[in-house]
Parts: C-alpha cells; sequence; structure tokens
C-alpha cells in the first residue's frame, strides 16, 4: 500500500515543518517514505510544495506522477488548487481556508471558498482560527496534520508522539498547545465529513 | 547498520566525513547549500572535519587542493554555475597527479527552480576528461561519494560527484557503513606533479588521455553501471543516467514489460556495455536529466540505422528536468487521469522580498534618485535583491553572473552611457564583485555602485559573510574608491529620503562612487535571535557580544552619518560602533526541522 501525499503552501508557513510531522511517524511506523522539498528563490514568499510519498514497498521516484497524490494537504486555500493536476481521480484536497494575501490579483475569498467547496473530495478547515484558540496562530501546520490524519496509513499514537517530539524542544506548553491543535483539526475534518477512509 | 535520514546534499556530505575528508570547503548555492551545511553543524558537534565557507566556488576548489597537496582528503562542493567560476582550478586540478582524495560535489539545477540556466556538469567532468560518479538516490550519494575518494586516489585525479535538485532536496533512509580515519599530513613527494609548467602540463595532458582507456574500464566493470538484456524483446532499450532511473521504475507496471536495460552512474561512459545493448535493441531510448550527454555520444557511436530517441530527437523535452510524467509519456504510456475538477483561474505567486525586507527601502532610495534624471541604466546581479526586477520593484534590468553588475556599469559607462548604477549584494560583491570594481576604481569609472550589505547570504539561508559586513567600508576604499565618494548608509525606511539625495549627488558626479547600504535582513536576525535565545536557554555561555551591547535602532544612522562623512573616530577603523551590531562568528545555527530545510 502507497500514500502520496502533496503538501503546499506559501514560503514562510510552515510547509515543511507538516511534512517533517507526518514522515516522522511514518518512520516510526517503519513505512519507506521519500520527501521532495523545495529550497530556495520560491521560499521567498512563492507558493511551495513538498512531496511526501509512503509505502510498504522501497519508492522509485522522488516526485509524485500526475494524477498520483490520494492527498494534497494545503495551509492556504489558493495554493491548494493549483496543483489539482497532481491529485488522482477520487483523491482528496483539506486545505486550510485562511488566505495569504501578498499578491495584488488574490481573488475574493467568498468564490474562492465557494469553488473549493464545488469540488468533489475538497474539505476546508479554518485552521488559523483553530491554531489560534489552540493557543498559538503557528500551530496551523500542526491543526493541517490532524485534519490529514484520517487519510494517514499511521495509528493516532504514531501521530501524536511524533507531534511530542517535534515540540519537546520547546518545551511542555508548546507540546501541549500543539497536540490540543493536532486533535482540533482531527476533529474539524470529521465534521466536515472526511472519516477513516484507510 | 546504523540508518539516517538525510536528504541528497547531506548524504554526500556524511558519505566524505565517512570517507576520512579532513577539510570540506564551499561557496553556499542552491541546491548545493546543505552539504556544507551539514559540514558546518558536524564540526560544531564533533571537531572535525574542518568545514569552511569560501569567498567563491574557485577558493573553495583551491583550498581544497591545498588540503590534497598536504595529503589529506578533501571535499569541495558548489552549485553547476559555481563551477564556471571554480572551472580554471578544476580543468587544471585534471592534469595534477594526486597522492590523496578531492571530490567535486556539484548540484545541477535542471528546470532552474533558483538558478539562472540549467548547465549539465557531467559536460564539465568529460571536457576535463575526470571521472564522474551520477548517484540515484540519497543512498548512492552516501555510497558513491565515499567511493569517489577511493577512485580518486587509485586514479589520482579529481572525481566528480553530480547530484540534481531532486535527489539534493529529497530526503529518505539511508543505511551508513563503517567511518574511514583520516589521512595523515604529507606533502606529494611528486613535484613535477604538481607545476604545470608547459613541459611538465604536456607529458601530464597526454597521460591523462592514455589513462582514459582506465577509466573507461573500470567504468565497464563497476558496480554502478549495469546491464540486463532481455533476448526475447528487441524493440526497445532503454538507458537511465542518475535519478531517471526512479522516474522509469515509477512506470513499469504500466509499461507492462521489462525492456533490455543499461543504468549508468559512472562516467566516462563505458562504451562496451552501450554496444551490447545496442546490438541487442532496435531503438534505444536514453533518460537523463538535464542536457543529452549520452544521447550526443551515443549517436557519434552507433550505425546510422539504429534508432535513437531522447531529448534530442523530441521524445523528451529539450529543457526542463525529467519527471515522472515526461519518462511515461516518452515511453509511450498513455497520462494518468488527474482530478476532474476545474479549478478556474488561478493569479501566480512569485516569489517576492520579504515584508520589510531593507532591499525594498534601498530600491526606494534609488528610485527615487533616479526620478528626472531621464534615461538610466541599472545592472545588478545575483541574491533576494535579484527580486527586485519583479513588480512592484521594476528596479533592477540585469541579472547575468556573480559580480556582473560592476564590469557591466563600468563598460556601459565607458561606451558613452549616462547615469549607470550597479546594485550588488554583499555576499556577492565579496565572491567576484572586488576585482571589477578595482577595475572601475582603476579608471574612476563614472558609475555608481550600490552595495547592499544585509549582513547574510539571504537566498541561500542567511550564512554569515565571509567578513564581518563593517570590513565592507575598507575593503571598497582599499580598492581604490576616493573616501568622498564612499558612503556608507542605513537602509531604514525613515533614511529613504536622505539615502536618495546622496545617491543623487553621486549619480551626478563625473567618476566612480559607492554607496554601502546597510541593513541586517530580518529573516538572518529572526533566526539570530532566536539561535542565541536557545543557547541562553540551554545556559551556554553568552556569546561574545550581548544583544544588549548593541546601539539601539534610533542610534544607527547618525553613527552611520558619521562614518560616511569620516567625522567618526570611527571611520576607516574597523572598531567601529557597527561592529557591536554584527555578532562574531561563533553562534548555534538553528538545526531544527526549518532550518534544515533552507
Amino acid at each position: 500500500m502507497k500514500t502520496d501525499i502533496l503538501l503546499c503552501g506559501v514560503g514562510g508557513q510552515g510547509v515543511l515543518s507538516m511534512a517533517a510531522i507526518i514522515g516522522r511517524a511514518a518512520i516510526a511506523e517503519d513505512h519507506f517514505a521519500k520527501q521532495s522539498e523545495v529550497h530556495g528563490m520560491a521560499q521567498r514568499g512563492g507558493g511551495v510544495q513538498a512531496h511526501l510519498r509512503l509505502s510498504d514497498r522501497p519508492i522509485a521516484s522522488d516526485l509524485i506522477p500526475l494524477g498520483g497524490a490520494h492527498l494534497i494537504l494545503s495551509m492556504e486555500p489558493l495554493e491548494g488548487l493549483r496543483h489539482l493536476h497532481h491529485l488522482a481521480p477520487e483523491g482528496v484536497l483539506i486545505t486550510a481556508a485562511e488566505p495569504v494575501l501578498n499578491i495584488a490579483d488574490y481573488p475574493a475569498l467568498d468564490e474562492l471558498h465557494a469553488r473549493i467547496r464545488r469540488m468533489p473530495g475538497a474539505v476546508l478547515i479554518e485552521a488559523g482560527r483553530l491554531a489560534a484558540d489552540a493557543g498559538d496562530p503557528q500551530a496551523l501546520n500542526t491543526v493541517m496534520v490532524g485534519a490529514a490524519s484520517h487519510r494517514l496509513p499511521m495509528a493516532m499514537a504514531s501521530l501524536e508522539r511524533a507531534v511530542r517530539e517535534m515540540f519537546s524542544a520547546k518545551g511542555e506548553a508548546v507540546v501541549a498547545t500543539n497536540l490540543t491543535a493536532f486533535h482540533a483539526g482531527r476533529a474539524a475534518a470529521e465534521a466536515a465529513g472526511l472519516v477513516g477512509a484507510r | 547498520m546504523p540508518h539516517r535520514i538525510l536528504l541528497g546534499d547531506e548524504a554526500v556530505a556524511l558519505g566524505a566525513i565517512h570517507a576520512g575528508i579532513t577539510s570540506a570547503y564551499a561557496y553556499p548555492g542552491t541546491p548545493s547549500t546543505e552539504i556544507l551545511e551539514f559540514l558546518l553543524d558536524h564540526h560544531r558537534r564533533h571537531g572535525h572535519p574542518h568545514a569552511a565557507w569560501s569567498a567563491n566556488e574557485k577558493t573553495a576548489y583551491e583550498e581544497a587542493l591545498g588540503a590534497v597537496f598536504a595529503g589529506r582528503r578533501a571535499l569541495v562542493s558548489m552549485k553547476h554555475v559555481g563551477l564556471n567560476v571554480a572551472a580554471d582550478a578544476f580543468v587544471n586540478s585534471a592534469l595534477l597527479g594526486l597522492h590523496a582524495g578531492l571530490v567535486l560535489a556539484v548540484a545541477d539545477d535542471p528546470g532552474m527552480h533558483s538558478s539562472q540556466n540549467e548547465q549539465d556538469s557531467r559536460f564539465y567532468a568529460d571536457f576535463a576528461r575526470v571521472p564522474c560518479l551520477e548517484p540515484a538516490d540519497q543512498q548512492e550519494a552516501y555510497d558513491m561519494t565515499r567511493e569517489a575518494f577511493d577512485r580518486s586516489e587509485t586514479f589520482g585525479l579529481p572525481v566528480m560527484v553530480r547530484l540534481v535538485t531532486r535527489l539534493a532536496h529529497s530526503r529518505t533512509d539511508v543505511t551508513l557503513g563503517e567511518p574511514r580515519g583520516e589521512n595523515p599530513v604529507a606533502k606529494s613527494p611528486d613535484r613535477a606533479a604538481w607545476i604545470l609548467l608547459p613541459a611538465n602540463a604536456r607529458r601530464r595532458w597526454a597521460s591523462l588521455l592514455e589513462r582514459h582507456r582506465d577509466f573507461v574500464a573500470w567504468s565497464e566493470s563497476c558496480r554502478w553501471n549495469h546491464l540486463t538484456l532481455d533476448m526475447s524483446r528487441r524493440e526497445l532499450g532503454v538507458i537511465t543516467c542518475g535519478i531517471a532511473r526512479n522516474y522509469y521504475a515509477e512506470n513499469l507496471d504500466d509499461l507492462g514489460w521489462v525492456p533490455s536495460h543499461l543504468h549508468l552512474g559512472a562516467y566516462p561512459i563505458p562504451v562496451a556495455l552501450v554496444r551490447r545493448l545496442a546490438e541487442h535493441c532496435e531503438r534505444i531510448l536514453v533518460l537523463e536529466d538535464g542536457q543529452p550527454l549520452v544521447e550526443r555520444e551515443l549517436r557519434g557511436l552507433l550505425p546510422g540505422e539504429r534508432l535513437i530517441s531522447g531529448r534530442m530527437s523530441g521524445e523528451l523535452p529539450a529543457t526542463g528536468e525529467l519527471t515522472p510524467d515526461n519518462v511515461r509519456a516518452a515511453l509511450g504510456i498513455a497520462p494518468r487521469s488527474s482530478h476532474p475538477f476545474d479549478p478556474g483561474t488561478l493569479p501566480a505567486r512569485p516569489p517576492q522580498l520579504c515584508q520589510g525586507c531593507p532591499h525594498g527601502h534601498a530600491f526606494h532610495a534609488l528610485q527615487q534618485a533616479l526620478a528626472g534624471e531621464g534615461t538610466h541604466m541599472v545592472t545588478s546581479d545575483i541574491g533576494c535583491y535579484t527580486l527586485g526586477a519583479l513588480p512592484p520593484w521594476n528596479a533592477i534590468e540585469s541579472c547575468v553572473c556573480m559580480g556582473a553588475s560592476i564590469g557591466m556599469a563600468k563598460g556601459a559607462a565607458e561606451a558613452g552611457f549616462r547615469p549607470v548604477v550597479a546594485v550588488i549584494g554583499d555576499s556577492t560583491f565579496l565572491h567576484s564583485g572586488m576585482p571589477a570594481l578595482l577595475d572601475a576604481a582603476a579608471a574612476d569609472t563614472p558609475m555608481t555602485l550600490l552595495i547592499l550589505d544585509n549582513e547574510a547570504t539571504a537566498m541561500t539561508g542567511g550564512q554569515d559573510p565571509l567578513v564581518p559586513s563593517s570590513r565592507l567600508y575598507e575593503i571598497v576604499l582599499g580598492l581604490g574608491v576616493k573616501p568622498a565618494h564612499l558612503h556608507v548608509v542605513d537602509a531604514h525606511p525613515r533614511q529613504v529620503d536622505a539615502n536618495a539625495a546622496i545617491l543623487k549627488r553621486e549619480l551626478r558626479h563625473a567618476g566612480l562612487s559607492v554607496v554601502i547600504a546597510v541593513r541586517e535582513c530580518k529573516e538572518a536576525a529572526r533566526r539570530r535571535n532566536r539561535a542565541r535565545a536557545r543557547e541562553h536557554a540551554a545556559g551556554a555561555r553568552a556569546p561574545a557580544v550581548a544583544l544588549a551591547s548593541a546601539p539601539a535602532e534610533d542610534a544607527l544612522p547618525a553613527i552611520l552619518d558619521e562614518i560616511a562623512t569620516g567625522t567618526s573616530p570611527a571611520a576607516g577603523d574597523c572598531a567601529c560602533g557597527r561592529v557591536s551590531r554584527f555578532l562574531p562568528d561563533p553562534y548555534e545555527r538553528p538545526r531544527d526541522e526549518e532550518g534544515a530545510a533552507r
């Protein structure tokens, strides 16, 4: 079995940290994993993406083929729509609802949200709000991992442990905030109709 | 056997450490930067091997060469266009007789994710007549780097390890081997092998060409090149090079059969293996990332009736990187279907300067100074400030190669254009802007140089500048720029008008002028502060200069003006007030996931 995840957002949002939590949990469960990242110029406020491939067999390509992603996990709604050619026909898009407004021609947000709601298999998560409620707006990426957890091939305990390990150096309070954010994301995705298909 | 999750770049670095290197040198450049970042971090933790950023790729190569001259193994790493800068050292070093391993790790950027071209470094290895190893995955990046040092010593030659972006910046599990110790210090016993006077060089060049046969024999028998023949089907044979093997494997299930296959991970091209594949197959499809090196050689190697497909024949696009998808198309497999939803029109989100970036304030001042000056020319260079070419700035008009802004401005001014401004960053200036400024100072060329000093190599992750930023003034002065036309200003938003006035005055000066606009990169400052906080929290000894001793932000312009006008006792003296703001080197660079990911 394999799970191909395209993670995206805007440079500086923490897309790679989001990938790192999932990758850590996967490796702890002895999945094969490959994570292809974007470094350099695009990280200066441009759109960034990472390809995370998990499998029970060795993985050949570092890149997910077009139409191959089971899941697009986006920290930003516009960026979430940008990579649909990578998404499998039955794939799922989970995206944060809050925009990063650093371009002049950003679409009207209501219209953009409406577009995403029309998409079969799309789930909008108010991740920024949930992160703030959990105590730290920076925890947006952890909220998104929680939302994705329904579609990840790892046990909840492994994901929780990965969150704990990722933030343990920053103290128990930050760990607690991120665990709250993780569960808030998971509950929000469930409320939006995304439940354990895998 | 121990395992470790590593980026392709990091696998090269750890392979070099385990191969027993004594030294590593580099200049940062995407996608190669993380090689030396890893080595610097390793040095901080373990005290060896020596690892350092150099002024540019050429000096990095020469420093590595010096380590080898002293009998010890050395790694030098750079991005593909960096090898143009180091080419003089690299090509000539192939004529030397090395008695210790020298490995050049070069990371190419097919697709130009973060580069101004997509040149293929394998051509350089071929041109210099040195062996090249091209890993397909992170495990091979580790293993091949180790082997590259051994081959370098058996052949007495530098060996290239060539990466591409998608391997350099992808991470997975790597199995590690037993580390080897370092070589003892021992100067080369063979003088003639290191003095390329024509008499020696002629002999060594002839010997290099003669030994090429040995390299081919190695490449034909080494474990990195393997041929699998399917005697039952002849219509197609596939050659994969490096990472192309992964994209090929990704599509094999859908191809429905397994063609005869030659994988290349080591060069020179193993002629005998290629010939055996060609004897069995009516058509050969060559899959290689970058430019068609193997495909081109094949067209010269094989009889005309053999069909060769690849980038030159159009089965693969002539430009851009390989992907699982264009390889799929080249194999004649129909594309997979994607999600049917039409997302509508989406505005692009190009990279841009960070909010509040000091470069933006400097561009404001420059544009204000140029207003009303009629037609003008602004040459520029490579770094974050290249983003000043895009809206809303539209502030610069050229980006060619490291340091070009200054030489181009000189050439344009001498061709009769006025006014001409060159815009360059501090790190790029130190990399290769200095010789061009020497030219301009010697001629007192009527042009203005604006050095954007953000105290970091920001685009590649905020590496510390090679010399403290406060010394730029002295360096520029030392190159012969007249003090009356050399200004250090603060790139603060409140200083835009004052800075514009200085620039405007200098634009009208009939000789060379230099304005150094100083303000620390916000990202670098954030990282440095975080690192210091972490150090503080860990109870580590405070860094040499405490934050509290730095002058308040608002006090800076006064100091800078004093320096600029020469009224400060600090002017021309490296103990000036600015120094305390620029922390000396040893601080803990963040190695959290985000930091590691730049």
